[in-house]
């Protein structure tokens, strides 16, 4: 296969803080240093490792750091990473909205970028005008748009309030519209930032269908940015993970997403309320990822660092976003603890059977307490996805994103 | 498979400095039609009066100066009817400094659109620099119906084979504002004290063009030992305003042609100085904006 994509040793230094005297001095320095000494820029050498929670040593720091990687022709990549890893920089060079500190990026072929859904729309004008304004921004000729406007209008399902000024749609149409016009740009690299995110689930559906067909049909190269790591597996076949402005891993995108979602639980850092009495030392869960109808078993070290009668444990499973899903109980199995003595360490064992939540991420919290005392809640501490398979419903495909339940059903 | 294919984008941290790339401006025509489309339909959407704004503008301005400077200053016009000269100043005037004032805030009112995606960042001041001539049009014609209505009292000015630079002097009006105003949107992005600064000039120039008196009037004059009527004339405007001014009304004397090739001249260098600086801008403003 031909390489689509190559990125060469490439970085990017941003400057933090406000523009000042300071920044007005460090460009006289530089640019005294560069065009009259012929040296090389003094700042370049310096700059810190880009780490959002970490006090800066350095004014400048490095977004991304000796990005080096190739994509092949037709693959589809997705890129993750926490918050402020360099993910939605990455797309930025790539999509020349800014350019590289250093290193050189190479592509083959027309890129079309996706950062924003509906980018120059004019809430003025009407929906069709914005159709051709859009369309010509993202890289379209209006002849192109002319011979797909029907087709765009249709996917839009705006098709009543096509000559409407956009500042009368709702927020949902405004978005689907623009999805629409950038789902048939034609390029053949496709750059996708997080713009599924929105919309209703029906048009959620029709989103991903329609980047499957680009992927997949059509063999075009797309690079995915998504938190959503179950849009991520459903979508994309190699996995890039960065970490601070580097790249941290890559490879085949189960194992990124099964070694980022392993690597957002670290015991260190539990995040906990109550009086201590009872705490979770650890826990685990036997699998982060399982399909549909299978079951999930989590185990949990507790220590009692003083007498309690009665402990009680239960789990809160909440979705991504932190809603809630499911509440498990040891009272749902007739299990008790009775009794714990100063110093006395447990391990308890759960099984969860026949998961049908809905293919996503979920988060679940520990608590342990009894009807009067809290003794400790380990807030979101564990972590898996489920993904979707033919074995516990037949549909092949993607399940509503909106709906966080599966149920089975038969018919006649 | 195709590995020997020619890469179709290479993405470095700093191109040649020449590095215009023409040919995809040309891809993107389509876009600047657009663009001026959009500024055209939507710069008056809710106002009752709509584009006789167009008009009220000139005209209150032309009657203000017809107050102050012809009345009260008591300045001469060239024998020419007083609305008839202002009109004309204001109409050339008013379409470069509508130009400048927009193109020199490409970069920065434009970010949110130049964050997400790109396109030759050019095609914006372009596209402002021709939606703008709608208005202008329409001002001009209000000119030419004040001129009519002129002629026909008998009170004409005198017309000559100059008005056919017109053409000529509307393209030099837009590249001179295109030019300023490339520059100074380059300039402003990361420290905005420039752009506090431009306004004010911009302001100001209008004074050391002759717009609210004649050229004439200059001539003889001496400030602080420098000749004003040279200096007048080495403002490029100066020499296009002047030349229209002649040229519909026969007013004064023409500049001369040495002074329109100057800034003529004038305007070309600073074309191609303002498209080397903006298209270094372009690549790295987002992260100063």
């Amino acid at each position: 296969m031909a390489t689509a994509i190559e990125f060469n040793n490439v970085s990017k230094q941003y400057r933090l803080g406000l523009v000042s005297t300071k920044t007005l001095s460090h460009d006289i320095q530089r640019w005294w240093t560069i065009n009259i000494l012929g040296k090389e820029d003094p700042y370049l050498k310096i700059g810190s490792v880009n780490d959002r929670a970490t006090k800066a040593d350095s004014e400048y720091v490095w977004a991304l750091k000796d990005i080096d990687f190739k994509v092949e022709q037709g693959d589809v990549v997705g890129i993750i990473g926490r918050n402020g890893a360099g993910k939605s920089t990455l797309l930025k060079l790539l999509s020349k909205v800014t350019g590289p500190t250093t290193g050189t990026i190479r592509a083959r072929g027309r890129i079309g970028s996706l950062l924003e859904v509906g980018t120059g729309f004019h809430p003025e004008m009407t929906g069709r005008e914005n159709i051709y304004l859009n369309g010509a921004i993202l890289g379209m000729t209006k002849a192109e748009i002319t011979r797909k406007l029907d087709e765009i209008v249709d996917f839009s399902g705006c098709e009543r309030y096509i000559d409407t000024p956009v500042k009368r749609y709702s927020s949902g149409m405004t978005v689907r519209l623009g999805f629409a016009v950038a789902a048939f740009l034609e390029p053949e690299i496709l750059v996708v930032d997080e713009v599924l995110a929105v919309g209703d689930a029906e048009f959620q559906k029709k989103a991903i269908g329609k980047m499957q067909n680009v992927s997949q049909g059509e063999g075009r190269t797309v690079l995915f940015v998504s938190h959503n790591m179950a849009s991520i597996r459903q979508l994309c076949k190699t996995g890039i993970l960065l970490k601070n402005g580097y790249v941290e891993m890559r490879g085949n995108v189960e194992d990124v997403v099964d070694y980022y979602l392993g690597s957002m639980k670290t015991v260190g850092d539990f995040n906990r309320i109550g009086n201590g009495a009872v705490r979770v030392r650890d826990c685990r869960l036997s699998k982060e990822n399982i399909s549909l109808g299978d079951s999930l078993d989590i185990e949990v070290d507790i220590e009692s660092l003083s007498e309690a009668d009665i402990v009680d444990i239960s789990f809160d499973i909440t979705d991504e976003l932190g809603k809630q899903i499911a509440h498990v109980s040891n009272y749902d199995d007739e299990f008790h603890i009775p009794h714990l003595s100063k110093g006395e360490k447990k391990t308890v064992h759960c099984r969860i059977k026949n998961i049908n939540l809905a293919p996503g991420c979920y988060m679940s919290s520990i608590w342990l307490g009894n009807p009067y005392t809290m003794y400790d809640m380990v807030l979101s501490c564990l972590r898996f996805s489920v993904s979707q398979n033919t074995t516990f419903i037949q549909r092949i495909t993607p399940y509503d994103r909106a709906s966080k339940v599966v149920l089975q059903s038969q018919w006649q | 498979m195709n590995e020997t294919q020619e890469w179709t984008t290479v993405i470095k941290p700093k191109d040649k400095l020449l590095a215009v790339d023409f040919k995809e401006l040309w891809h993107y025509r389509d876009l600047a039609t657009l663009f001026v489309k959009r500024d055209i339909i939507t710069q008056y959407k809710q106002t009752v009066l709509g584009p006789l704004w167009f008009i009220i503008q000139p005209v209150m301005t032309v009657v203000m100066y017809m107050v102050v400077f012809g009345g009260i200053a008591g300045i001469g016009t060239d024998g020419i009817p007083q609305p008839l000269f202002y009109l004309a100043g204001t109409c050339m005037w008013q379409y470069f400094s509508d130009c400048l004032n927009k193109t020199s805030n490409t970069f920065v009112s434009n970010s949110g659109l130049f964050g997400k995606v790109y396109f030759p960042r050019l095609i914006v001041p372009v596209a402002n620099v021709t939606s703008n001539l709608l208005r202008f049009g329409i001002q001009l014609s209000l000119f030419l119906i004040v001129y009519l209505i002129y002629s026909i009292v008998g009170c004409a000015a005198h017309v000559n084979l100059y008005v056919l630079l017109f053409p000529l002097l509307v393209v030099m009006m837009a590249g001179l504002a295109l030019g300023f105003g490339v520059i100074i949107s380059s300039m402003t992005t990361k420290y905005r004290d420039l752009q506090i600064l431009f306004s004010f000039i911009v302001h100001l120039w209008m004074y050391a063009t002759p717009i609210v008196y004649p050229l004439s009037l200059v001539k003889g004059k001496m400030v602080a030992g420098l000749d004003m009527y040279t200096v007048m004339r080495l403002n490029p405007v100066t020499p296009v305003l002047e030349t229209f001014k002649y040229g519909f009304l026969g007013a004064g004397e023409f500049i001369g042609w040495g002074w329109l090739a100057y800034s003529f001249l004038f305007m070309v260098a600073l074309i191609g100085f303002g498209i080397v600086i903006f298209n270094k801008t372009q690549k790295s403003f987002m992260d100063t904006v």
